[in-house]
């Protein structure tokens, strides 16, 4: 193991957070005309090159970078010129945002309604206001919002259009562009759209990047794009994706701006407008296209109680700090910077490593609610609980959560019984309570005769939707978690073994959660000194004991992470005991889901998790990358070449069966 | 003998009318010559040209502990108004009214805060020389002049970086050389080099003093007797060819006693660095320096043609003067840019021009530095940049401005109030972020005027208006005059450097912004009360990029140590340019202070080639000011 420095100043619990201020109240006071029809000032960047959106097309188009690209792209393919500016053109036509102020004034006003009739609060932290009313005069500003909901962006517009700051020009998905009239709403109000996937289209990179780009230097406005990538349909914060980010760093690398600022920003809900249709997506119920009239449908929605909604806008993180030491910009010095470049091997991990951090800040930040803690509890008793005994555990975990750093919003003059009943009460679709005991169900279920398969399906969307809130607090949990289990699996006290165990966990789980990638010792630390904090732990010089009362603390964080080890266990069984040479890639989720029903009707596995197909993705995507599952392209056909033996002894790790050791990991 | 005694008359008769013959020509001269040098100090009175204005005591005319003549000097009068003393330089003898405002209102200065100097050097704080006994010996026997006393070494310790004089304003004397040798001719350093090897001493190379890259500071590890070894007595111009249009120098003349006596002559070498009041015809070659009228003459790898330079190992020189030679590497470059750590050059051939018929100076502003930068290129690109181009930021014009001497008709003041009105509110230009461009045009008369017209129209492309020769030539004017300005902010809690780079075309912009930008970032962090002033200026154009120079200046009131803090910055300012597409320098060199970055600039190959030519020629480090590697 590495330097076993003294523990970092990196410890949440020292972290001062803000309060807030609830937005809705003023709007509940006063006309939301005239809200949509204040005067709108917004705060401007110091070095702004004001030119308005239809310009910037033109500008694009000249840029020396795709002037390049465009000569590039037509010596290759034998069109002209002229021919591939036009094809260029297009994109940017698919491509470009219209933001207009109007568009933003009718979405205030319409937003304030629907927002007034979903949300009882919607929750900004002011300071965090005034911080990014700073950033926004001295740098071009990113904003990285996490993303649960369709809901995200629109609020976001919504919180700086009322904090009067410029207001944010959105990468979105192309899905949303199918929806023709609420595509075009939202291009004007500063969402433009990518495609999905655009691998191998040099055109279209070099338009999609020079066009953020150009926004980013003129500061036209703050570019706001999701890290993660996509709605993470778990509430768990999803691997970011890196190419975003190294487009809106670039302008930094290469000179052509002092600095950009990073605003990571979080948003949680207390309750999730599409909770179910989540779960159901989860488990293999396809997600309805993006139309108009399923929008229209899910109005719906409107008239039910979504609780409080918590956004809050982190401390402004300088591109220029973050990379100081790290990237030489020189290596920029050689070649013309309109020349396209791939990122360097160390400027790739850069990103990777600024990226996970940013992410680690979105996941800080997030306000948790106690229904969190209500359905952690109640996911580890399948059987329910009394609301005596509940309360009681509810109360230990909240002291838990808190001391491991939690951001609670637990309220103040209430007691604990009386939170208790007002979260069951906010999310009482997913409960069944008689006599004081408190039960996951679905309340709708006994109505047709179900088979016992639909009926599994219809628990794991109770569970799943449930899961998605425990989800919430994993990150807080995650790290103590791991601890526990690999203490448990090490069979030792030895600091060492378990460091291995530990380490081995957190690689063979870092697809499923955010692990900053190098950062295995100063995890365990952290784990370490939380632990031993809480009176957990006794940390030796070489050995890590349990103290006498450390038991239900450990005991409960192995079951947090229980779901987890028995899901990456059943999918490694999957693929050693019921696979051929022939698996293709596509056949894999299903293969896996239909296993695991298989064990879940025979009664031999009570895990409702393990059919979630984000954790049968999470563990290929951990196994392709220890080499354990190769990709195979034959024709368009992707097979999966599984090494049993490899699988096999990872779940028997996975297990606690074999104890890790080195030479098994090497192995690897 | 008697009859010797007749002839002998004559003889000195016939000398006595040449003499004065020579000092006719000389006072018409004075009227005639055109070169730049109406803006610098005039040397001396009338004393003959032959006579060196270099005194082995410098310190009897120039400062000890700051730059230039003692007699030339800024200062707030008791009425508070910023005067120029002397009698040398045009502003001699002016009032600046507008100086003090901006003096306080940029830094947040006082009058009232003053941080004098120690008035003169504490000998005893000088520690006493570590000679080399056999050494002088052999000196003293060869004939050759020497000194080892405290004022002579002391003025020998150190160039012109802010930290350099910092210190001996406070008074703090650090390592100086223990002794002074002033060689007049070529053998007489061949001599030093011998006795330097033989007695293992150590040499350090001194010319005009105006190193501003700490190359004259001694090694603290150093622990051999150091030697200075002052090449101010080797200053005539040996002969001039006519024929091929080149003279033959020794290399410790002075820039401005160089170009008077060609311009006595007739001719000129065109090679005017900022700094050529004082700095040495070798000096400018161990560095590669650059001259402002390089577009017409070139920098001084374009000027010199034959170089004499006596290493450890012998002298080396090429054997013949043609203009071209493809004989492997050159070897000219090993010797420009050594600063003195491959051995002295003693003598130098280099062309001359017949002195231009006509002479002009003008200015542009531009409505925004964009504009101006865009031009300067349009103008690289057309290849018809005049005699030199430059352009200042905002904040340095309006310094310029605020270097304007009192008018004495209302008349000029009424025209200037005029000016700007026309400027600022017909044209629209913002009187925070137009810029202006210097000019200077010199060549025949009618070609002059058609390349000024060239200029202006590429000019007016990028919404540049004509704006007088005046400010051009007051813009030319404050090079020489501003190295005097950081004695006054010295003495006011104000300190400040320069520093220059040059870069690509396409990066000028993004690097000047970065860079200003950085530095006030930097002293903010580093507890700076006052923001800075962080300016910079586009000096010289090239076909593919420029050269660019920063100013930087800050309040230091409230620092404990405030050379520290302006080492920081200026640090992080370099890594800002290296990491802008910036070089190292271009044309200050590398000494001491910039040597971390040596590496990183030419590769690890390169900077072995350079370290395996000093293994070579000075493998017992004799000239070891330990600059470079």
């Amino acid at each position: 193991m590495a330097s076993r420095a003294l523990y970092s100043p990196r410890h949440p619990m020292l972290k001062k957070r803000d309060d807030f201020e609830d937005i809705l109240e003023e709007r509940r006071r006063y006309s939301d005309l005239r809200y949509a029809l204040k005067c709108y000032t917004p705060t401007l960047y110091k070095g702004l090159v004001p030119c308005k959106a239809s310009v910037l097309k033109t500008i694009v188009l000249q840029s020396d970078h795709l002037q390049y690209v465009i000569k590039q792209v037509s010596s290759e393919s034998g069109d002209s010129p002229e021919c591939v500016t036009e094809e260029a053109s297009l994109i940017l036509d698919e491509m470009a945002h219209r933001l207009q102020l109007s568009t933003i004034r009718f979405f205030a006003f319409t937003l304030s309604k629907a927002f007034k009739c979903l949300f009882r609060s919607v929750c900004v932290n002011e300071e965090g206001i005034q911080r990014l009313q700073q950033a926004v005069q001295e740098h071009p500003v990113v904003l990285l919002p996490s993303h649960r909901s369709y809901m995200d962006f629109l609020m976001m517009s919504y919180i700086l259009y009322t904090y009067d700051l410029p207001l944010p020009v959105i990468a979105a998905g192309m899905d949303f562009m199918s929806m023709k009239f609420v595509g075009e709403m939202l291009r004007m109000s500063g969402a433009f759209f990518i495609r999905r996937s655009f691998g191998g289209d040099k055109l279209y990179w070099a338009v999609f990047s020079e066009y953020v780009k150009t926004m980013l230097r003129n500061g036209y406005a703050p570019i706001e794009f999701f890290l993660e990538g996509t709605r993470s349909r778990t509430c768990k914060s999803l691997t970011p994706k890196t190419g975003l980010l190294n487009i809106v760093m670039e302008p930094f690398f290469k000179g052509e701006l002092f600095d950009v600022n990073l605003v990571p920003v979080s948003i949680s809900y207390e309750r999730i407008l599409e909770e179910s249709l989540y779960a159901r997506e989860l488990l293999g119920v396809p997600k309805p296209k993006e139309s108009t009239s399923g929008l229209l449908k899910a109005r719906r929605v409107l008239s039910e109680d979504y609780g409080s909604m918590h956004v809050y806008f982190g401390q402004p993180v300088s591109v220029r700090s973050l990379a100081e030491r790290k990237i030489n910009r020189s290596q920029y010095n050689l070649l013309p910077r309109h020349i396209p470049q791939k990122p360097s091997t160390d400027t790739h991990e850069f990103l990777t490593d600024a990226g996970f951090r940013l992410v680690r800040m979105q996941e800080e930040n997030m306000v948790l609610k106690p229904w969190v803690l209500i359905a952690t509890l109640l996911l580890h008793n399948p059987d329910g609980l009394d609301l005596s005994s509940l309360t009681e555990q509810t109360d230990w975990l909240r002291h838990l959560a808190l001391a491991f750093g939690a951001f609670l919003d637990w309220p103040d003059h209430e007691s604990c019984t009386e939170v208790i009943r007002s979260s069951l009460a906010l999310h009482r679709h997913l409960l069944s309570i008689s006599a004081g005991h408190v039960q996951l169900s679905a309340t709708d279920s006994p109505q047709v005769q179900m088979s016992a398969e639909e009926a599994v399906f219809h628990r794991a969307v109770v569970v799943l939707s449930c899961a998605s809130y425990r989800n919430q607090i994993l990150h807080v949990f995650l790290r103590p978690a791991l601890l526990a289990v690999a203490m448990q699996s090490a069979n030792s006290s030895r600091k060492d073994d378990i460091y291995n165990c530990f380490s081995f966990l957190r690689n063979m789980f870092s697809n499923e959660f955010i692990l900053c990638p190098g950062d295995s010792v100063q995890d365990f630390e952290e784990a370490c000194y939380l632990l031993m904090k809480r009176g957990v732990l006794q940390v030796l010089e070489h050995e890590i004991v349990m103290s006498a009362d450390g038991h239900s603390t450990l005991a409960f964080l192995c079951t947090v992470l229980d779901p987890f080890l028995q899901g990456y266990q059943v999918v490694c069984r999957y693929l050693c005991e019921e696979t051929n040479e022939n698996l293709t890639e596509k056949e894999f989720i299903p293969g896996v889901r239909d296993f695991a029903l298989k064990l879940i009707l025979g009664g031999r596995l009570t895990c409702f998790e393990v059919l979630s197909s984000d954790l049968q993705k999470n563990v290929l995507a951990a196994l392709l990358r220890l080499n354990a599952v190769r990709k195979l392209k034959v024709g368009d056909q992707v097979t999966l070449k599984v090494n049993k033996i490899a699988v096999n002894s990872l779940e028997d790790t996975l297990g606690g069966k074999i104890s890790t050791q080195k030479p098994m990991l090497a192995r690897l | 003998m008697a009859s010797n005694g007749s002839s002998s008359s004559s003889r000195s008769q016939h000398r006595l009318r040449i003499i004065a013959g020579h000092l006719q020509k000389r006072t018409e001269d004075q009227h005639t010559s055109l070169s730049a040098q109406n803006c610098r100090a005039e040397s001396p009175g009338s004393s003959p040209s032959r006579q060196t204005p270099v005194p082995r005591r410098r310190q009897e005319i120039m400062k000890w502990n700051g730059w230039g003549y003692s007699d030339s000097r800024f200062l707030f009068n008791k009425k508070g108004q910023a005067e120029f003393t002397g009698k040398r330089y045009r502003l001699s003898g002016l009032i600046l009214p507008s100086l003090k405002d901006w003096f306080e209102g940029t830094f947040g200065a006082s009058l009232q805060h003053k941080s004098p100097a120690t008035s003169s050097l504490n000998v005893s704080a000088v520690s006493p020389p570590n000679l080399n006994e056999a050494f002088s010996e052999d000196l003293k026997a060869a004939g050759l002049l020497a000194s080892h006393d405290a004022e002579d070494r002391v003025f020998r310790a150190h160039g012109h970086c802010l930290h350099e004089i910092f210190a001996l304003r406070e008074g703090r004397i650090g390592r100086v050389p223990d002794m002074v040798v002033w060689p007049s001719c070529h053998s007489d350093v061949e001599k030093i080099v011998d006795l330097a090897c033989k007695h293992n001493v150590c040499l350090i190379p001194y010319g005009g003093g105006t190193s501003v890259s700490s190359a004259l500071e001694c090694p603290q590890e150093e622990t051999r007797c150091i030697v200075s070894l002052d090449t101010s007595q080797m200053n005539r111009i040996l002969w001039i060819d006519e024929k091929n249009l080149t003279a033959h120098v020794e290399a410790g003349i002075i820039g401005q006693d160089l170009e008077r006596q060609l311009n006595e002559r007739g001719y000129c070498t065109g090679h005017e660095p900022d700094s050529m009041e004082f700095s040495s015809l070798g000096g400018w070659v161990a560095t590669r320096a650059s001259g402002m009228k390089k577009n017409i003459y070139g920098n001084i790898e374009d000027l010199v043609v034959h170089i004499k330079m006596v290493t450890p190992r012998g002298v080396i020189e090429k054997s013949c003067l043609g203009p071209r030679m493809s004989t492997g590497p050159d070897i000219h470059h090993f010797i420009m840019g050594s600063e003195g750590t491959l051995g002295v050059v003693t003598e130098v051939t280099m062309k001359i021009r017949p002195i231009p018929e006509y002479q002009k100076y003008g200015s542009v502003v531009f409505p925004n530095f964009q504009q101006g930068v865009a031009c300067l290129r349009e103008v690289a690109r057309q290849r018809c940049a005049p005699a030199s181009i430059r352009l200042m930021d905002n904040e340095q014009f309006q310094f310029g401005h605020a270097l304007k001497p009192q008018v004495s008709s209302i008349f000029t003041s009424f025209l200037d109030g005029l000016k700007k009105f026309y400027i600022t509110k017909f044209k629209g230009f913002d009187p925070h972020h137009l810029c202006v461009a210097t000019l200077l045009f010199e060549g025949d008369r009618g070609k002059v005027l058609q390349h000024e017209k060239q200029v202006y129209d590429i000019a007016a492309k990028f919404g540049g208006l004509a704006a007088g020769e005046d400010n051009g030539q007051r813009g030319y004017m404050l090079t020489f005059v501003i190295a005097y300005l950081r004695d006054l902010g010295m003495d006011y809690y104000v300190i400040d450097e320069s520093f220059e780079t040059s870069v690509p075309w396409d990066r000028v912009l993004d690097l000047c912004r970065n860079v200003k930008e950085r530095i006030i970032r930097e002293c903010k962090e580093r507890g700076v009360q006052f923001p800075p002033l962080s300016t910079c200026r586009v000096t010289q154009t090239y076909d593919a990029g420029a050269c660019v120079y920063f100013y930087f200046a800050f309040n230091y009131r409230g620092l404990s140590d405030p050379v520290h803090v302006y080492e920081q910055v200026e640090h992080a300012a370099r890594e800002e340019i290296l990491a802008n597409g910036g070089s190292l320098s271009h044309h200050h060199g590398v000494g001491k202070l910039r040597k971390e970055w040596m590496k990183e600039s030419v590769s690890g190959v390169g900077l072995g080639m350079i370290q395996s030519v000093k293994e070579f020629v000075d493998p017992q480090n004799i000239f070891g000011s330990r600059n470079l590697l």
